[in-house]
């Protein structure tokens, strides 16, 4: 039997953290095909045929598949399962919508948001906000999988030639209707892939103050991230949540500023490689986390940082 | 209109958790139990509904062992009208939640199904999605904000990447995020009220689902530990240890 990774795209590209699931789906079995499903998505198809470990496009268009609602990709993918041992797909938004729809109609128990493939049946998952590891085996004939994609590599994106079959859609689901987007365009690093990401936290006091969030990020590259407090306060909008239920980042560096360190919070950012954290209370559990500790009023300490950044003249990018 | 509820009991979300030294899970005796978090937004957000008079009753359900009754109190205590207890023992995974979900969803016939996006401890994300593929209803996932217009709802949906708005008819299952609303408390005389509200208390075995777990559970482990960082005293040494002992920037 092989693996069935379900892409995910914008009909001309792919989204990055397909190539993370595609590392994940192949390390459950080589023999590892893809499904993409959209609208005039031929250039997003073509892409996901050109990565080696992808042996088979199969490429599913229709109009109603044009903003991925969940009712609508289900039944196409229950239908290929037939033929596949596993689903695999990643956990953010987008997957965590779709797997477990999927997963009840083939009377499956998921396995959601794993970090390691230990073998094909059995995988490591972090529970309570990542302050547990567990280790699950899973009995179900077809195994529906959800990756946590900053637990894995992205996969080589050319040099393959896969064949791309094309399957039937499926029926219109008439009880969903998207209405609209509103998706928040920035020349930055993409918070879940950034190298350095910035987060400010209730610290900031204001949405106002973000500003100085704002620019140590232009300095360093940075993707700018938040507390739920400070989204919650609205000094900043929800996409750049970090937490148990935001986004997890692995940055190579996180600078956390006004960042108490809730454990919701400390669940999506402890796996950074190098963490900062300035707050004016020294015993704020960030520090427990940080490799390097600022006690420091911030409004006085990030004007200074930027003023040394500056100093700098190579920035890495 | 008629909305059904599923709270469930977890470990309080201020709790630091500890894995037991036989590594077959996390301790839970003696430790602080509470609603799982955006539950008690679905809570609150069906009894506004209720509350602006379209909706006429909200019943609260949870699914656990007898415990799990202090849950669907606290559902009545902050406005829900009645309550349902499906008792069951063990671990229950999402898919057999649902199911017991959709035999109560059967016998109630409720025209929405609010849950929490997520629960706290297993960290699945599961259970609202696999109800409403079960019933074939539509689903709105992740909800930040619930306009009821008629027979449909407009549901504005936090993703990755920002803000997305649909349209579901109803009946619909919506899986609340923490920013929907904010949860009221219960006030003395209202959890002295919600003592009188019944709460039907059915087992999960006469349901005719079968929750045993499909997935085995070998072991649990506490995380890697992080080493101790240091304090850096100033931000001129804080850019030079970045720079050249970590080297990031």
């Amino acid at each position: 039997m092989s693996v069935l990774l379900v892409a995910e795209h914008n009909h001309k590209e792919l989204k990055p953290f397909t190539l993370n699931a595609v590392t994940a789906a192949s390390q459950m079995d080589t023999d590892l095909h893809a499904v993409i499903i959209g609208n005039n998505c031929g250039d997003a198809a073509k892409k996901l045929s050109e990565l080696p470990l992808v042996k088979k496009v199969i490429q599913v268009e229709a109009a109603h598949y044009e903003n991925f609602v969940a009712e609508n990709f289900a039944p196409v993918i229950v239908k290929l399962a037939e033929n596949y041992s596993h689903v695999v797909c990643s956990a953010n938004t987008f997957g965590k919508n779709l797997m477990p729809r999927i997963a009840a109609s083939l009377d499956t128990s998921q396995v959601s948001d794993i970090i390691k493939v230990i073998s094909a049946d059995t995988f490591l998952r972090p529970i309570y906000a990542g302050n547990a590891f567990a280790t699950v085996k899973s009995k179900d004939p077809k195994k529906c999988i959800t990756i946590r994609p900053t637990s894995f590599d992205p996969c080589e994106s050319s040099g393959g030639s896969a064949p791309i079959e094309k399957a039937e859609p499926s029926k219109e689901f008439n009880n969903t209707k998207f209405v609209k987007r509103e998706e928040i365009k920035s020349d930055r690093p993409e918070l879940g892939t950034a190298r350095v990401v910035v987060s400010g936290g209730r610290g900031m006091q204001s949405g106002d103050n973000f500003k100085l969030i704002t620019s140590v990020a232009d300095k360093l590259n940075a993707a700018i991230g938040a507390s739920r407090a400070a989204v919650d306060a609205g000094y900043i909008s929800n996409d750049h949540q970090v937490g148990q239920t935001g986004k997890v980042v692995v940055p190579d560096l996180y600078i956390a500023i006004g960042i108490s360190g809730a454990i919701q919070h400390l669940a999506g950012m402890k796996e950074s490689k190098v963490i900062v954290a300035i707050n004016k209370d020294g015993e704020a559990p960030i520090f427990s986390v940080a490799d390097y500790g600022l006690e420091a009023d911030l409004f006085e300490a990030v004007p200074q940082f930027i003023e040394e950044l500056n100093k700098l003249n190579t920035i890495q990018k | 209109m008629k909305i059904l509820v599923a709270v469930k009991r977890v470990i309080d979300y201020n709790v630091q958790i500890r894995v037991k030294e036989d590594n077959t899970g996390v301790v839970t005796d003696n430790v602080k139990m509470s609603t799982n978090p955006p539950d008690d937004n679905a809570i609150e957000e069906a009894v506004k509904i209720k509350e602006s008079g379209t909706a006429t009753e909200v019943i609260a359900v949870s699914v656990g062992e007898e415990k799990a009754q202090e849950t669907v109190r606290k559902a009545l205590a902050v406005g829900a009208d009645r309550g349902i207890l499906i008792k069951a023992d063990g671990i229950l995974e999402p898919l057999a939640v649902s199911k017991l979900l959709q035999k109560i969803v059967e016998k109630e016939k409720p025209d929405l199904v609010f849950m929490g996006k997520q629960a706290i401890d297993d960290d699945c994300n599961q259970t609202g999605q696999m109800l409403s593929a079960l019933l074939n209803w539509p689903q709105a996932t992740f909800a930040s904000k619930i306009e009821i217009k008629d027979k449909k709802l407009e549901v504005t949906r936090e993703i990755d990447e920002g803000l997305e708005t649909i349209e579901i008819n109803i009946p619909a299952i919506v899986t609340c995020d923490l920013r929907l609303n904010e949860p009221r408390y219960a006030s003395l005389p209202n959890i002295m009220k919600a003592k009188k509200k019944p709460i039907e208390q059915i087992n999960a075995s006469d349901l005719g689902v079968d929750t045993s777990p499909r997935i085995e559970q070998i072991k649990v482990e506490e995380p890697p530990k992080r080493k101790a960082g240091i304090k850096v005293k100033s931000v001129a040494e804080l850019v030079q240890k970045l720079k050249n002992e970590a080297k990031v920037i």
